[in-house]
C-alpha cells in the first residue's frame, strides 16, 4: 500500500461515542486532520480528552461510531464502510507497528523470539535478517537470548519497538512509549524514535503526557474533549 | 525464526506447576483408558486361546460331573461321576464329528502337598488320540508316553516346575504308591494345561481300579452344524453336554458387569481430564488476554490465535498420552494381576493386551477428547480484540 500525494492518515469528522442514551460518551468529537509520509506527529492532552482513541481509530483498532478514514488514498472507513475484525487485521499488518507503555513482551520467549513474533502470523515479502538487523540498530543485539525479566525497561521498551518494525511498517503508533520509565531511558527513546523518522523517513504518530518527548515531534496536536487543536 | 508450535509450547512452561498437574491427569487417564481398553481385548483373546486350547469344542460326561480340573479340585475329588467307554463309539459316528477322545479325570489326596496335604489331579488321556487333538502342545523336556499302558507322566510346566521335577525322574501317585516315570515336560501353554499331570488313559484307570471315563473330548469338523451335534447329544441318557461356545458365552456374561463398571471409571477418568484441560487452557487464555490482544495487533487472525490455543492443547494431551500409553506397556503386569483379583474367572496368558494399534486408538481418543477440550478457551480467545489489551487513558 503506498502513500498517495504524500498523504498517509486522512480523518474526516471522525466521531467515537461510547455507551448510550444517559450512559453516552463523546470520546471524540468530529477530528479531521492530514498526516502526511514521514511525519513525526505527537498528540498530547489530558487524560479522558480523546487522544488515544484517537490514536487506536488512525491505526485501525477499533471502528469510529461515524466520520471517515482514508489510508494512503484508500477508504477505510466511511459511507457507511465497517471493516470486520479480519479486515482491521491485515490492513493493521500491512501498515502499522504498535509500540506500548506496558510493552506486553512475552515472558518466554527470548528477546530474540519476542521480535520475530509478528512473523509467525505474517510476514511481508524480502523480511530477511530483519529481526538481527534491528536488535543491532537498537543495541540490543548482545541481549538477543535473554528473557525479558533479564532485561531493563528501556530495553525492554527497545525490544517492543524492534517488534514493532520487524515487518517494515509505513506507520509507528507509539502510545505512552515512555509511561513506565524513568528519565535517562526516555530520553534514550525519545532518541531512537526520532532517528527512525529523520533518518529511514518513518512516520510517527505518538501520544505522550511527556512535554520532553512533546519537543520531538513535528507537529503536535493538543486534544481536549474529544477535538484536536494543532499547535 | 519462531513458528506457533514453539509459542505454544513456551507458554505451557509459563505456569510449570499448573502445565505439571494437568499432564498428571491426563497421563493417569489415559494409563486407566488404554488398560482397560487392553483388558477387555486381552481377555476375550485369553478366553478364546483357553478355549481354542482345549483341542475340542465340546464335552461329554455324566449329569452333575465336575467337568472343569478347578472345580474338580474344590471338591477334593469327589463327586466325580463315569461314563463307559462304549459312549466314545456312539459318539463318534455322528457325521459332524472329526475327532473324539475319552479322558478320566481323578483326584488323589496327597499329605506331602503343601500345609496339611492337598488335592492332587491327574488326567488319564487316550495315547492314540490325546496328542492329535493337541498338536499345539510343545514340550519343554521329553514327549508322549512309550506305551498306552506305560506306568510314565507327562507333567505340564507349572507342575513340573512346582514339584522340580526334570524327565527321569519317578514321581508317586499318592493313595496308591504307584511311581511313575516322568517321560515329558511339557512347554508352558498359557492354559489349565500347565499344572496338569497327564498320565496314560489305561494306566490311570489301572491304578484307580475304574474302567471307565470322566469325559468325551469332541472335536467338530469344521463348517460342521455344532447345535444339531449338541441336540443329537443331548439325546444320550444321562449326559450332559458342555459347549464352550456356551461356556465362554457365560463367562463373558460373567465380567460384563465389571467390563461396564470399569469402562464407566474410564468414562468419568476422561472427563476430569477434559475438565483440567479447559481449566488450564481457559486460565492460561484468560491471564494472557492483553497479550493475545497484542499478538492481533501484529497482525494475527482470530484463526491463527484459535490454532495457537488449540496447539497448547494438542501438546498437552499428546505428550500426557504418550507417557500414559508408555506407564500402560510398564505396569502392564501389575494392571494384570489386579484385574485378576476382581474377576470371578480369569483365563490363563496375558490378560490386558496393549499393542501398537490400541496404542495409536487411545493416542487418538485422548487428541480428540483434548481437541474437543480445547475448543471453547481457542474459541474465546480468538474473540479478544486487541484494544482490550490497551489501557485507555487518553
Amino acid at each position: 500500500m503506498k502513500p498517495e500525494n504524500g498523504v498517509s492518515l486522512e480523518a474526516r469528522n471522525l466521531t467515537r461515542v461510547y455507551g448510550r442514551g444517559s450512559e453516552e460518551v463523546r470520546a471524540l468529537d468530529g477530528v479531521s486532520l492530514q498526516i502526511r509520509k514521514g511525519e513525526f506527529v505527537s498528540f498530547m492532552g489530558p487524560s479522558g480528552s480523546g487522544k488515544t482513541t484517537l490514536v487506536n481509530l488512525l491505526g485501525c483498532l477499533e471502528n469510529p461510531s461515524s466520520g471517515e478514514l482514508d489510508l494512503a488514498g484508500r477508504k477505510i472507513f466511511g459511507n457507511g464502510k465497517i471493516l470486520g475484525e479480519q479486515g482491521l487485521t491485515r490492513i493493521r499488518r500491512e501498515v502499522f507497528g504498535y509500540v506500548f507503555q506496558n510493552f506486553y513482551l512475552i515472558p518466554t520467549l527470548t528477546v530474540r523470539e519476542n521480535v520475530a513474533l509478528p512473523l509467525a502470523f505474517y510476514r511481508k515479502p524480502g523480511i530477511d535478517g530483519e529481526v538481527e538487523r534491528l536488535l543491532a540498530m537498537l543495541g540490543m543485539e548482545h541481549r538477543m537470548n535473554h528473557l525479558p525479566g533479564q532485561i531493563s525497561g528501556g530495553e525492554m521498551q527497545r525490544v517492543a519497538i524492534a517488534r514493532a518494525l520487524v515487518n517494515r511498517p509505513e506507520i509507528l503508533l507509539a502510545d505512552e512509549p515512555t509511561g513506565n520509565l524513568d528519565t535517562k531511558r526516555t530520553e534514550e527513546i525519545g532518541e531512537i524514535l526520532q532517528d527512525l523518522n529523520r533518518n529511514a523517513g518513518l512516520t510517527i504518530v505518538m501520544v505522550t503526557h511527556n512535554p520532553g518527548l512533546d519537543r520531538l515531534g513535528g507537529r503536535h496536536i493538543e486534544m481536549c474533549d474529544g477535538q484536536a487543536f494543532e499547535r | 525464526m519462531i513458528s506457533k508450535f514453539q509459542i505454544a509450547y513456551k507458554n505451557l512452561l509459563r505456569k510449570k506447576a499448573r502445565t505439571f498437574l494437568t499432564l498428571v491427569g491426563i497421563v493417569l487417564s489415559t494409563w486407566v483408558l488404554v488398560s482397560l481398553l487392553g483388558f477387555n481385548r486381552g481377555y476375550e483373546n485369553a478366553l478364546n486361546r483357553d478355549i481354542d486350547n482345549m483341542g475340542y469344542q465340546i464335552m461329554v460326561m455324566a449329569k452333575g460331573c465336575p467337568y472343569e480340573a478347578a472345580t474338580m479340585m474344590l471338591q477334593g475329588g469327589a463327586g466325580l461321576r463315569y461314563i463307559d467307554e462304549s459312549t466314545v463309539n456312539a459318539i463318534t459316528t455322528k457325521p459332524e464329528v472329526d475327532k473324539v477322545t475319552p479322558i478320566l479325570m481323578q483326584a488323589f489326596f496327597d499329605p506331602d502337598k503343601g500345609d496339611g496335604g492337598g488335592i492332587a489331579g491327574y488326567y488319564g488321556v487316550d495315547v492314540a488320540t490325546f496328542p492329535g487333538m493337541k498338536p499345539f502342545l510343545r514340550f519343554y523336556q521329553g514327549g508322549w508316553f512309550r506305551g498306552a499302558t506305560a506306568d510314565e507322566a507327562v507333567m505340564g510346566y507349572e507342575a513340573a516346575e512346582l514339584e522340580q521335577r526334570v524327565v527321569g525322574d519317578m514321581i508317586i501317585v499318592p493313595e496308591k504308591n504307584v511311581q511313575l516315570k516322568v517321560v515329558g515336560i511339557l512347554d508352558r501353554t498359557g492354559t489349565q494345561d500347565d499344572g496338569t499331570i497327564f498320565v496314560p488313559l489305561k494306566t490311570l484307570q489301572r491304578i484307580s481300579g475304574i474302567d471307565k471315563i470322566t469325559t468325551i473330548g469332541i472335536k467338530v469338523k469344521k463348517d460342521a452344524d455344532t447345535t444339531k451335534l449338541e441336540a443329537a447329544l443331548y439325546q444320550l441318557p444321562d449326559m450332559q453336554v458342555v459347549s464352550f461356545s456356551q461356556v465362554k458365552q457365560t463367562i463373558m456374561k460373567l465380567i460384563a458387569t465389571a467390563r461396564v463398571m470399569v469402562l464407566s471409571i474410564a468414562v468419568i477418568a476422561l472427563l476430569i481430564a477434559m475438565v483440567g484441560v479447559v481449566n488450564t487452557v481457559l486460565m492460561s487464555v484468560l491471564e494472557r488476554k492483553h497479550e493475545i490482544g497484542i499478538l492481533k495487533t501484529m497482525g494475527a487472525m482470530p484463526g491463527d490465535i484459535f490454532r495457537l490455543i488449540w496447539t497448547e492443547t494438542l501438546i498437552l494431551c499428546t505428550s500426557g498420552g504418550i507417557v500414559g500409553i508408555g506407564l500402560a506397556f510398564v505396569f502392564a503386569r501389575i494392571s494384570d494381576i489386579l484385574v485378576r483379583r476382581i474377576l470371578p474367572y480369569a483365563p490363563g496368558g496375558e490378560l490386558v493386551a496393549i499393542d501398537t494399534k490400541l496404542s495409536f486408538l487411545t493416542l487418538l481418543i485422548i487428541v480428540v477428547v483434548g481437541l474437543l477440550s480445547g475448543v471453547y478457551p481457542a474459541w474465546k480467545a480468538g474473540r479478544v480484540r486487541p484494544l482490550d489489551s490497551i489501557r485507555s487513558e487518553g
